[in-house]
């Protein structure tokens, strides 16, 4: 086991630095350099090459990519431009923060994308069903963003029940209810697509099992039809839905970047649009490469869960 | 698979609960009294004047810290600040500033001539222990200053290398900000998160992306502020501000998009606008092609529908420009000067007299950038009044850095028109830099447009050598008058700041600098 992971992790070196080269050669590509970014109107080339000096960006392209990949072996991202701040602060916050924005949202359109999948197959056809694959069909065709507009205007702006943006109260206590309130319109607005894309596979993958013969026994031997639908039927059809929830797992984490433009959540979608904008090429780089590196090391986890699950997997 | 086991009565209790505990937050919307919660455009990047560019950033900074010198409450004029006086030596070039005594940054560290001196060494002189809490973009605004010499206790002496009359607005520019050089020792390159100065307000607390958190310094040379404090939120998204000030998450607005400004007609807001020290325009190819003539020149200035423009696509937030400086810089503007009035029959017979007709133009648009309003729709509405014309042009798109790529280095060859947009602090900031022979882009200016008329050369140098705000005033607008004549771009429109404030605001107005300040401001 201990030679299975750590192949894997040795596997994911190549990758990650693959990552890091392609985020930092379209960083050099993209027209438009920082300096002129910052000094706007004032870009003179003399300004401009002077700022990028003080910048260290007058170095050739090969050598700088060696100084960042050194530093940032070291653990050392370097610092942010536009924000004046070391990158790796910055993303460690905004990171946490997106986490629970689409941690919330991903149990959410688990659980409720399951819950409607389920009713629904189970009653097929029947007024129950119609209603909810409508409105699964509504949720999957309204874009989140607007969804999140809608929503501002009318819990925020009639209502007043929400606040419009933010993670925290500006003032009051940080606590666990303030947290709520910020964080239901935007986590809503995130989970109603997933959950939409849940309910309607769960539905398919639950009709195909409860028309199994192992289900028609279960019937048969008078297993009451609450029990056959949650325990018998559901569980076999756990083996497809749990598949499309990795894949919506990753949806939703990265619609998290419009919905944090909308609500003003500050997560790590909203720093890298915002970081892109500046050219703020050190934390747009370290960005990339902080979440590529979740990403891989979330894949390794769920790969050593897999096979100690399913010992036939180690390979 | 414990979920599995739940009856459906208690699945439907689970949901009940969860909307339950999510709706009773009546949201405590209303923000609390003598604290000012302000609706920013964007996270600063740094508290530190003489390390940002932005004015977003200004907004901040204007009220924590103090420059030697400050712009008179409404004007682009200058009076005193941290010096209460100064003297100008006859060849222009030596300034002495008497300062204020008594005088405490925030960090209790005294404030004294060693304090101006530290800022501007900091700046400028690269072996300064501190010039690495840098980079610091606009310290070419002081490139002029040779060096600074602490005289004795409250007495500063400038030194320039060449006369350079737009060395006191540059003070009053928050470049020129004076910080607290105990605290710059203090927190080394941090300085920009723990700022310390002179001003109004003393710097509390920085919570990124949420808020920046001022209070009231009570022992303000000028008074202490009315209020207890200030909130700046960041919130970069246009329609999430103007959400928040309707839900009332935030007491005052900046730039409110032109399309929301209906929502804040009646009692509850009061909008304010002030036009500033910026101008929209096009530069014109004046080298080759039909730019080249100056009567094409002139017949898109008469062309274009510039009330219309400000009007219909800008909804009223803009003012038509008639020359290359904006009337926001009152001493110095050219008030007989009259837009081009809209005369596409006027515009049609220069056209033919030069020769012009049909003439094909290709016109670099951008998608949107510091001070372009809204360059898409402009450059669309453009596009069709000179096709009106029997002017055939091609627009090019481009995205703002991109553009500024293509724009700074010149136009030859490659454009007859480009879109351009400028806010300055002094009238001498932008003719100098784009209207002078000069200053064309080979050696190194903004001149994209390659204008050039040896008389226009000869009152810019002469207003920038001279030290007398009359005799300056007198230059710069014999230059207006005939740069309008020359007309080497379409001068389009100046635009106006807004700003919107809840009706429990009071004693608030906007600054032609732009800059927001908040010492008068009451709120309830």
């Amino acid at each position: 086991m201990t030679g299975y992971i750590f192949k894997r992790l040795i596997s994911a070196i190549p990758v990650l630095l693959g990552i890091s080269v392609i985020v930092f050669l379209i960083m050099a590509m993209i027209p438009g350099d920082p300096a002129t970014a910052i000094l706007g109107s004032y870009a003179t080339p003399e300004n401009v090459e002077k700022l990028n000096r003080d910048l260290g960006l007058d170095k050739p392209l090969v050598q700088r990519y060696f100084i960042w990949l050194g530093n940032m072996l070291q653990g050392d991202f370097g610092r942010s431009f536009a924000l004046n701040r070391d990158v790796l602060d910055e993303v460690f916050e905004r990171f946490s923060a997106t986490l629970v924005l689409a941690g919330t949202s991903f149990i959410f359109c688990a659980f409720f994308g399951i819950l409607a999948g389920v009713i629904s197959a189970s009653r097929q056809y029947s007024i129950v069903d119609k209603a909810i694959t409508s409105a699964v069909l509504v949720g999957i065709s309204i874009p989140s963003f607007f969804l999140g507009m809608m929503l501002i205007l009318i819990f925020s702006v009639q209502l007043r029940w929400f606040p419009v943006s933010g993670m925290w109260p500006i003032y009051g206590a940080r606590d666990l209810s303030a947290l709520l309130s910020h964080l239901a319109m935007p986590a809503f607005a995130l989970a109603v697509v997933a959950t939409g894309v849940i309910a309607r596979l769960s539905r398919s993958a639950m009709l195909e099992v409860l028309r199994q013969d192992f289900i028609r026994t279960a019937r048969a031997k008078g297993v009451p039809e609450r029990s056959v639908v949650w325990r018998h039927a559901l569980r076999a059809a756990m083996v497809s839905i749990i598949p499309v929830l990795g894949i919506q797992a990753g949806f939703v984490l990265s619609g998290a970047v419009y919905i944090e433009m909308v609500f003003q959540w500050p997560g790590i979608g909203r720093m890298l649009v915002d970081a892109i904008l500046k050219r703020d090429i050190l934390l747009v780089q370290g960005g990339v490469v902080f979440v590529a590196a979740c990403y891989v090391l979330f894949n390794i986890v769920v790969d050593i869960a897999q096979s100690i699950l399913d010992p036939r997997i180690k390979t | 698979m414990k979920l599995l086991n739940l009856s459906r009565r208690a699945l439907l209790a689970a949901g009940a609960a969860t909307i339950l505990a999510l709706s009773p937050f009546t949201v405590g919307a209303q923000t609390p009294s003598d604290v000012l919660v302000i609706g920013q455009i964007a996270e600063p990047k740094a508290l530190d004047p003489a390390a940002v560019t932005a004015v977003n950033d200004f907004r901040i900074l204007m009220n924590v810290y103090d420059g030697l010198v400050r712009y008179k409450d409404g004007t682009l004029e200058v009076e005193p600040s941290l010096a209460t006086s100064w003297d100008i030596s006859d060849d222009g070039k030596t300034y002495t500033f008497n300062l204020r005594e008594g005088v405490k940054f925030h960090d209790g560290s005294a404030f004294n001539a060693d304090a101006v001196k530290f800022n501007f060494d900091r700046m400028l002189d690269e072996n300064h222990p501190y010039h690495n809490t840098g980079p610091f973009p606009l310290s070419f605004f002081f490139s002029a200053v040779e060096s600074v010499e602490a005289v004795n206790d409250t007495t500063v002496r400038f030194t320039l290398n060449e006369p350079y009359a737009p060395f006191l607005s540059n003070l009053a520019y928050p470049t020129g900000l004076i910080v607290s050089p105990s605290a710059v020792e203090k927190h080394g390159s941090e300085f920009g998160r723990n700022p310390s100065g002179t001003g109004a307000f003393k710097f509390a607390e920085w919570r990124s992306n949420e808020a920046v958190v001022v209070e009231a310094n009570p022992e303000h040379w000028d008074g202490a502020p009315k209020l207890q404090a200030a909130v700046f939120r960041p919130i970069t998204d246009a329609n999430t501000r103007t959400a928040e000030m309707l839900a009332g998450g935030i007491d005052l607005m900046v730039e409110v998009p032109p399309v929301s400004l209906s929502e804040f007609q009646g009692n509850s807001y009061t909008v304010h606008e002030q036009a500033g020290p910026h101008v929209w325009f096009l530069i014109l190819n004046a080298k080759e092609g039909p730019f080249a003539d100056v009567r094409v020149r002139q017949a898109a200035n008469y062309a274009i529908n510039k009330e219309a423009i400000v009007n219909d696509v800008l909804e009223g937030t803009a003012a038509v420009a008639a020359g290359p400086t904006p009337p926001a810089f009152a001493w110095a503007y050219n008030e007989s000067l009259e837009p081009y009035p809209y005369d596409p029959d006027k515009a049609r017979a220069l056209l033919s007299e030069a020769g012009a007709e049909g003439a094909e133009l290709t016109f670099y648009v951008t998608e949107g950038g510091s001070g372009m309003l809204d360059p898409v729709a402009m450059g669309t509405a453009i596009q069709a009044d000179l096709k009106a014309v029997g002017l055939d042009v091609k627009i090019e798109t481009y995205e703002w850095n991109t553009f500024l790529g293509e724009v700074n280095p010149g136009l030859e060859g490659k454009a007859d028109m480009a879109e351009m947009a400028w806010m300055t602090n002094d009238p001498d900031t932008l003719p100098f830099l784009a209207l002078r022979t000069a200053a064309w882009p080979e050696q190194g200016g903004f001149n994209s447009g390659y204008y050039s008329n040896p008389k226009v050369d000869e009152l810019l140098e002469a207003a920038r050598r001279s030290t007398d705000q009359a005799e300056r005033a007198r230059l710069y607008q014999e230059m207006q008058v005939i740069v309008q004549e020359d007309a080497p771009w379409v001068f389009v429109a100046n635009w106006k700041q807004n700003a919107v404030t809840s009706d429990r605001v009071d004693g608030f107005s906007l600054q032609p600098s732009f800059f927001l300040l908040l010492d008068d401001v009451v709120k309830q």
